[in-house]
């Protein structure tokens, strides 16, 4: 089942042509890595899908990007609904500077939910879906700046879930974590993709190898390849994806 | 090397305070034995050269100014960094405004007052010239506070509020005002002190009359005013200075308040 449909995709930035000719298929409920040196487009290709370049001035956007086969770019799609569905989580942790029960408040309150016991029930499940219930349960009401970075970037994670979107992007998760961090967030995003279906941006290779089902190999701005992960990293097709996994370069 | 410039760092730090307690150690000696209760008289007469009407002129000229400019600051703040298109024509324009408008000496904001508001809007000499002549004077403030207390705002912030799917204005009340609100303050409070402490912008303005003001349209005189008046006269000198611990005192209490507040807003916002 096909969740995403990118179609003849164009990005530029002003004058810059960022993403050529994108064509690919993210499958429900599995995880998809997007990998390539810096500078490639692997996060642009990201943010577009919850249409986070809308912020960017001057970026435009030609072709197609359907979710669940609408387009996400219709001029009547609400961009706020499409957020909802599509989650994001970024490279640095980012929790408001408020406290824990608040940071996974702030989308269902968004989203309309004002009920003191449904809240405290959105916000328990969240924080167990994302395995950090334990560590701070007692500490709801700490201001989410005082844990550490891995149990921040968790948070961020529970806080995407609340609004129970149905795709959760992730940019470059685990970069600014320590290993023992990055594992516990490796684990975790496996135990997500029973419900969720995960694109994420690594630069790590291993980590694509580890946890993802698809990759998708990026070179300035093209799709170069994109296959099952065991394809990809034993027997690439292209020449570049077998130089960029064997480490020539990037 | 590393003696001489701790030496040097010393020095400039008791010439500072030197001429700081100085300052205020001559203004407490000359002051303090001439605050008689006849100062503080409901009316100001000749005998008693009472300060009480300019107290009160003072805290409503603060009231007032901040009551206009305070919005009016703000909003335009939050205009230039999160509304107005980034590098935009009107950006430049209203941000050089500002800064060439917070460099030029009261004086000329007080010209301008008289020619514009009391001579050609034929407001007179008034609370309301005066009041709207150090609106123009704080604005510039407020804005460049407000500015600056907006781009020390990460945008990772604003990006996960957006990529929870929160619009722009929930955004704006629920993560970003939070979190600038110190900053906002600070600006705030600044303007204060210079309302508190003007007397070229408004010796033409507001005027110098001694009554508290009745309406928008009476002239009065605030504490530096009154203080500036009575020394350049000449006949009240000694009233002159127990005007100026009065001054102190008013100033340092807006200080010690105002901090209270803002440390106070910045405690609830980071939930300690």
């Amino acid at each position: 089942m096909n969740k995403f449909v990118i179609k003849n995709m164009n990005l530029y930035y002003d004058d810059f042509h960022a993403l050529k000719n994108i064509n690919m298929n993210i499958h429900e409920k599995k995880i998809t890595a997007l990998i390539g040196p810096s500078g490639c487009g692997k996060s642009t290709l990201l943010k577009s899908l919850n249409r986070m370049n809308d912020l960017v001035e001057k970026c435009t956007i030609k072709g197609d990007i359907l979710l669940d086969s609408e387009d996400i770019y219709a001029e009547n799609s609400d961009v706020n609904l499409l957020r909802k569905r599509v989650g994001m989580v970024f490279q640095k942790p980012n929790p408001f500077p408020m406290s824990i029960y608040d940071n996974i408040a702030y989308g269902p309150r968004t989203h309309g939910v004002k009920n003191k016991s449904k809240l405290d029930e959105i916000v328990e499940k969240s924080l167990k879906s994302a395995a950090i219930w334990d560590e701070v349960k007692n500490d709801l009401k700490k201001n989410a700046l005082r844990i550490s970075g891995g149990q921040q970037q968790r948070i961020c994670i529970a806080r995407a879930l609340a609004i129970e979107p149905e795709v959760l992007l992730m940019d470059e998760p685990t970069s600014a974590l320590d290993p023992i961090s990055t594992t516990k967030i490796e684990e975790l995003i496996q135990e997500l993709k029973k419900d969720y279906t995960i694109v994420i941006v690594t630069h790590n290779m291993q980590q694509a190898t580890r946890i993802s089902d698809k990759t998708a190999f990026l070179l300035n701005g093209e799709l170069i390849e994109y296959d099952k992960t065991v394809n990809i990293f034993s027997v690439p097709k292209d020449k570049r994806t077998e130089d960029y996994i064997t480490g020539r370069f990037g | 090397m590393s003696k001489v410039i701790r030496f040097a760092v010393k020095l400039s730090a008791i010439i500072t305070f030197g001429v700081l307690f100085f300052m205020i150690g001559h203004i407490l000696i000359r002051g303090i034995p001439n605050l008689t209760p006849s100062l503080f008289g409901l009316k100001y007469t000749t005998k008693n050269i009472s300060l009480f009407p300019a107290i009160i002129t003072t805290l409503m000229l603060v009231v007032l100014t901040l009551l206009v400019a305070t919005p009016i600051g703000v909003f335009t703040g939050f205009y230039l960094i999160e509304y107005a298109k980034k590098g935009s024509k009107l950006v430049e324009i209203i941000r050089i405004t500002t800064e060439t408008l917070s460099g030029i000496p009261s004086i000329v904001y007080g010209l301008f007052g008289m020619l514009f508001f009391v001579i050609y809007l034929d407001f007179q000499y008034s609370l309301l010239a005066g009041t709207l002549t150090v609106v123009i004077m704080v604005l510039p403030l407020i804005i460049r506070s407000t500015e600056e207390a907006l781009m020390s705002v990460d945008d990772s912030l604003r990006e996960a509020s957006f990529g929870l799917g929160a619009g722009k204005l929930r955004t704006i009340f629920k993560i970003v005002l939070p979190v600038t609100m110190p900053g906002i303050l600070s600006g705030i409070i600044l303007s204060v002190s210079r309302i508190v402490g003007e007397t070229a912008a408004l010796i033409f303005t507001l005027g110098t009359a001694t009554k508290i003001p009745n309406s928008f349209f009476s002239s009065g005189r605030t504490l530096a005013l009154h203080m500036y008046v009575l020394s350049t006269e000449g006949m009240h000198v000694d009233e002159s200075y127990a005007t100026g611990v009065i001054l102190l005192l008013v100033i340092l209490i807006i200080n010690v308040l105002s901090t209270l507040l803002s440390n106070k807003l910045t405690k609830e916002n980071r939930n300690e």
